[in-house]
């Protein structure tokens, strides 16, 4: 595994407390080191500093030199080389740490710089936050429990500014709301790199706004309302759906392609609302595609496959009588986590079967939406499902012509949208896994109803073979099987072991059965996930090109 | 010292037989049985409530007929017994108060639940929910105990408002920053 | 119709004795047990039941709603309630006993009431008062106490019976405090009798003869016994309060320490007859009280009934005797309730404590000293 290169490091004092940082740290990431809070808006860590809030302020000291000598001015009382304290504060997200440096960050002056830039911001702002969908993860409202005086002395007329302004087809704008502090601004130009988004208009009159003419509907739209420290920029599809305070917060993955995005559910009581990034700085920084987060629509789509109401060992009994005829194939999923593609290897081995994957691709924007659009093709590589980069169904179709194949279990696999014709289809039996009615389900003998991806738990390994979990945010579709309790129950009914379908259990089989994974479980794969040993696979040409945080091994050779 | 010694007078020959104290007490249960009697016979009588009384929790509406509840969700979520379940909604743009933006779709308190504690009245920034004087409830099932918006408004009505906020807020936006 | 009642056969007329003391006790109980609940609300600041109302009477203009406000259709509701309920008896009981307890209890209450007179008419024929009685029998209060003192067994039976401990409980308080104090009672009406009865053959325990010694002319020939022997009427109320097992008493019961008493495990029809027995025992407790100390019949002390309604017609002579009597033994029913809820309960062993320390020594120092008394005025 590959071990990060040991940085700098440099000695600083935050309120005393001395600590060592990285070299070219900010204060405000220093003090978060040593769990104090320096509030700010404009600042972000994956954006460009721009300074403008002015929330950050904090006093900053160097120790004394005397200029002539550059010899250190001791303070008699205490030992100690004196500080000289810079008399007016600075900002901390703008200034760089260095050796020696000291910094306040609770001193009465702070404080009053503090209120002073609240008092400020809330001049103008408006009373909207029982109507606004910022409220409870609001950085203004945060800052103002803290620094707000609780009245305003502003008597005066407020600004008005445009409200519920469409920005772009899924991103609402409440101007008033805005405290002018440029991160969405920054991000569209330097992350998303679609420069819509500027200032127009000056002093407390200035507007964020699209340019004439265009709008905001890159595909990273959303991360702008997810850094908006305020309710300005809104998501159109959450609005007014639920308060944030009410929805449990679930750690998941993006099942959207193969860059394996760190994702949060937002839930409640069963129903998911959102999805937003988590951050993973190896991965996604704080970022996500607009079109990751509507994924969990899948969970209540009109499409979901209905349990049929026959009894589950019926299911099971007509699939066993299928798949003890013999000639039976296999067809895995890019889309299976890891210990699902396990267990269908597992069930593959123990009827002989011949086993396939069916690739997905697409263009990949070089962001994070990556061209294989299978979250889990390096798992099926991984628990030996396959051992070349999945491609069509070809030669199952061929083998299915000849006669060869017999009965087809499909892993939630479309067979026909993967390229087998109806014609093929009718000629074999199709056992079939999954959430989602498809032309698929339609032909098959036999159907178990699945859970999706945000109501089971278990792990995808993305395109930089990293092993990251994903847990279920919420209770399965009622009469709907996890996935692994269906491929467990198949491989006991054909007369295969059972080591348990349970996540504890497939990992030790897991651990026990591939050289890669011994010695994990799953409860030790750390949030932002393991990074797993890739050099097996060196030799084969994924499709995936340049995207953030990953080079095709190609191109590092070339590189 | 915390404790006081009393000193105990020695019962009278008349007080130990019981006797005066007997009679004494007949004498007050007399009084009382000739009495008046306290008790207010509901339902032909019905108490005064009193200002501030905590009876069910109505959604009120504002002297225009504005419903005043934008869905916040404050009650909702401070209700201890979980009894206030909200939809939010958004308010259709051709509106006449399109400009508050947010109303509830749906806004169920289950009377069953309910303590009446008046905390959401407490914590609702708009004022739109109080417990007013309605004490009495009662319905044969529990989704009768469940009071729906239509109900919550039927038994609020319009109460006076201090504010006018979203009123002001309104002829601001009209008004724009000509005045400046 | 005396004639025709006398010329019926001998059991018929029975019969028709044993109906009178049914349709007397059963109605009179249930009247107490409205007065109680109507009483107790009164003292307590409460109207008391009010809310029920029969279909047919309530409607009555005027006399419906006053009925109702008396609760009156709330004691029909009651009794009805008591008919129909389900029959529960639980299983760990002495079936047999179980089922015979309140019949112990009302027989004796049954029983007693007839040798009660409860008024007197003026016989023309023979120019004298004749008391209204069932049996005018000579043994009078000693049949009443005798016959009375039975009912201590079903309060056993029914704590024996009921194998559960709190009935049990009850049911041994009950026959020690019924013990202790009847004792006390009886020693309490000897100086009555004393004094009743010159020495002679012609001696009666006769309760007709009491009320008659209390109506003669002159200062004492007039005078009432309670004002004669206040301290016997004195013993002989309190052991009566313990013998009915009336709060202050109530330790059979007890509902604060002992559930329901001796009657924790009966419920429905059982538990009204238990009711009853009380009720029936109280009446005829304050009866036997007013014919002993107070007068019986006579409206006022030195004012006897005789004169009054000798020239009336019978029955309305017999009317204001019998109303003069029930008068006064319904003030002392509402005493009883009256006291009920004023005094608190006493503990146990204060009952055991007042009973043989206190009253039993002051009846016995009251008997000798009306002994001693009476025997020095009969001399004289
Ligand atoms: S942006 Fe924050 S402070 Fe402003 S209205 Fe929304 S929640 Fe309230
Ligand atoms: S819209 Fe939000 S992110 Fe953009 S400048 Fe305003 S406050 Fe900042
Ligand atoms: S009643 Fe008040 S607190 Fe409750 S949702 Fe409506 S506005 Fe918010
Ligand atoms: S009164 Fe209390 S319990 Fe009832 S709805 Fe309001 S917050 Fe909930
Ligand atoms: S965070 Fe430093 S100025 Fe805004």
């Amino acid at each position: 595994m590959i071990q990060p290169a040991q940085p700098e490091l440099v000695t600083v004092f935050i309120d005393g407390q001395e600590i060592a940082v990285p070299k070219g740290t900010n204060v405000i990431e220093a003090a978060r080191m040593v769990g104090t809070d320096v509030p700010h808006y404009c600042y972000h860590p994956k954006l460009s500093i721009a300074g403008n809030c002015r929330m950050c302020l904090i006093e900053l000291g160097m120790p004394m030199t005397d200029r002539a000598t550059r010899e250190p001015i001791m303070d008699e009382a205490t030992g100690k080389q004196k500080i000289n304290w810079i008399p007016r504060p600075q900002i901390g997200c703008g200034t760089t740490v260095a050796p020696g440096m000291h910094v306040k960050t609770q001193s009465p002056m702070v404080k009053e710089c503090r209120e002073g830039v609240m008092e400020f911001l809330l001049i103008n702002h408006p009373l909207d936050c029982p109507i606004c969908d910022q409220a409870g993860e609001c950085k203004l409202q945060e800052q103002a429990t803290g620094y707000g005086r609780g009245y305003s002395r502003f008597i005066e007329q407020k600004n008005v500014k445009p409200k519920r302004t469409r920005l772009g087809p899924r991103v609402t704008l409440d101007d008033e709301r805005c405290v002018l502090c440029s991160r969405c601004i920054r991000f569209t130009q330097e992350v998303a790199k679609d420069d819509v988004l500027g200032f127009v208009d000056r002093g407390s009159y200035s507007t964020l706004t699209c340019y004439p003419g265009k709008e905001l509907e890159n595909n990273y739209s959303l991360n702008t309302v997810d850094i908006c420290p305020v309710g300005a920029l809104t998501s159109t599809d959450f609005r007014f759906k639920m308060r944030v305070w009410f929805l449990k917060q679930t750690n998941s993955i993006c099942p959207e392609s193969s860059v394996g995005v760190n994702t949060v559910v937002w839930s409640r009581e069963g129903v998911i609302y959102r999805i937003t990034p988590r951050r993973n700085d190896e991965v996604n920084d704080t970022w996500m595609p607009d079109s990751g987060r509507v994924l969990y629509k899948e969970v209540q789509a009109e499409n979901r496959l209905q349990p049929t109401g026959d009894p589950a060992s019926d299911l099971l009994a007509t699939a066993t009588r299928l798949l003890q005829g013999g000639a039976v194939a296999v067809v895995g999923s890019g889309r299976s986590s890891l210990e699902e593609q396990f267990l269908t290897a597992k069930l593959a081995r123990q009827l002989h079967a011949a086993t396939f994957v069916v690739g997905r691709t697409g263009a990949g924007d070089g962001i994070l939406i990556s061209a294989d659009r299978n979250p889990n093709t390096r798992g099926a590589l991984v628990t030996g499902l396959i051992s070349e980069v999945p491609g069509d169904l070809a030669a199952l179709g061929r083998e299915i012509d000849a006669g060869k194949v017999k009965t087809v279990v499909s892993v939630g696999e479309d067979l026909s949208a993967a390229g087998l014709t109806a014609e093929q289809l009718a000629k074999v039996a199709i056992v079939y896994l999954g959430s989602h009615a498809n032309a698929t389900s339609a032909a098959a003998q036999v159907v178990f109803p699945t859970l999706t991806v945000f109501e089971k738990s278990g792990s995808f390994i993305n395109q930089q073979f990293r092993l990251q979990k994903f847990a279920s945010a919420v209770p399965g579709l009622t009469g709907a099987t996890d996935d692994r309790v269906v491929l467990d129950q198949l491989v006991t009914a054909v007369g295969g072991e059972s080591a348990g379908s349970d996540l504890v259990s497939v990992w030790r089989e897991l651990a026990a059965g591939i050289p890669g994974l011994a010695d994990l479980t799953y409860a030790k794969i750390p949030d932002t996930g393991l990074l797993l040993a890739d050099d097996t696979w060196s030799q084969l040409t994924f499709p995936e090109g340049e995207s953030l945080h990953h080079q095709p091994a190609a191109a590092e050779t070339t590189a | 010292m915390s404790f006081k010694t009393v000193e105990r007078k020695p019962l009278s020959f008349a007080e130990r037989t019981y006797v005066p104290q007997i009679l004494g007490g007949l004498k007050t249960t007399f009084k009382k049985m000739v009495k008046p009697n306290e008790t207010l016979e509901y339902p032909e009588a019905r108490p005064t409530i009193p200002p501030g009384y905590r009876g069910v929790p109505t959604l009120v509406k504002d002297p225009n007929g504005r419903e005043k509840c934008v869905s916040c969700q404050l009650c909702e979520f401070v209700c201890p017994p979980k009894a206030i379940r909200i939809k939010p909604g958004e308010i259709p743009a051709d509106d006449p108060t399109a400009h508050v933006e947010k109303a509830p779709q749906e806004f169920d308190i289950d009377m069953l639940r309910c303590i009446y504690c008046g905390l959401c009245q407490e914590v609702c920034p708009e004022e739109a929910i109080w417990l007013q004087n309605v004490f009495s409830l009662s319905g044969y099932t529990r989704e009768e105990m469940v009071n729906n918006k239509a109900k919550l408004y039927e038994l609020g009505g319009t109460l006076p408002d201090d504010h006018y906020k979203w009123d002001k807020k309104k002829a601001a936006e009209e008004a724009g920053n000509g005045g400046h | 119709m005396i004639e025709l009642y006398l010329s019926l056969p001998i059991w018929v007329q029975a019969s028709l004795k044993g109906l009178i003391a049914i349709g007397l006790i059963i109605p009179i109980a249930g009247a107490c047990s409205l007065a109680e609940r109507k009483i107790s609300a009164w003292i307590q600041g409460r109207p008391g039941p009010n809310r029920a109302r029969a279909w047919g009477l309530g409607y009555i203009p005027i006399l419906g709603p006053i009925l109702q406000r008396l609760g009156v259709f709330h004691l029909m509701a009651d009794g009805a309630k008591f008919v129909f309920k389900e029959d529960v008896v639980p299983g760990h009981v002495n079936k047999f006993y179980y089922y015979l307890a309140p019949l112990v209890a009302l027989v004796p209450s049954l029983c007693t009431i007839v040798v009660v007179p409860f008024g007197a008419y003026f016989d023309a024929a023979t120019e004298t008062l004749k008391p209204l009685i069932l049996a005018d029998v000579d043994v009078g209060i000693l049949a009443v106490f005798a016959i009375g003192s039975l009912s201590v067994y079903s309060l056993i039976l029914a704590g024996w019976a009921s194998n559960s401990k709190y009935p049990f409980l009850g049911g041994v308080r009950a026959s020690a405090q019924l013990i202790s104090y009847e004792l006390s009672m009886t020693l309490s009406v000897i100086p009555v009798f004393l004094w009743v009865n010159a020495p002679g053959p012609e001696a009666t325990l006769s309760l007709f003869a009491v009320v008659e010694s209390q109506s003669q002319p002159g200062f004492w020939g007039g005078m009432w016994f309670v004002f004669l022997m206040p301290l016997c009427a004195f013993v002989f109320l309190v052991s009566l309060f313990a013998e009915t097992n009336r709060q202050p008493f109530d330790m059979p019961e007890s509902e604060a320490d002992l559930v329901g008493g001796f009657h924790t495990e009966y419920g429905e029809f059982k538990w009204s007859i238990f009711f009853v027995a009380e009720y029936a025992h109280m009446t005829i407790g304050s009866g036997v009280f007013v014919l002993l100390f107070l007068g019986g019949w006579n409206p006022l002390p030195w004012v006897p009934l005789e004169p009054l309604i000798a020239g009336l017609p019978v029955w309305l002579g017999g009317l204001i005797g019998a109303s003069v009597f029930l008068g006064k033994t319904f003030f002392f029913i509402f005493l009883f309730m009256w006291v009920r809820w004023t005094l608190p309960r006493f503990r146990y062993d204060q009952v055991m404590k007042l009973g043989w320390q206190k009253l039993l020594p002051i009846a016995i120092a009251n008997v000798i000293f009306y002994a001693l008394a009476i025997a020095l005025i009969e001399r004289a």
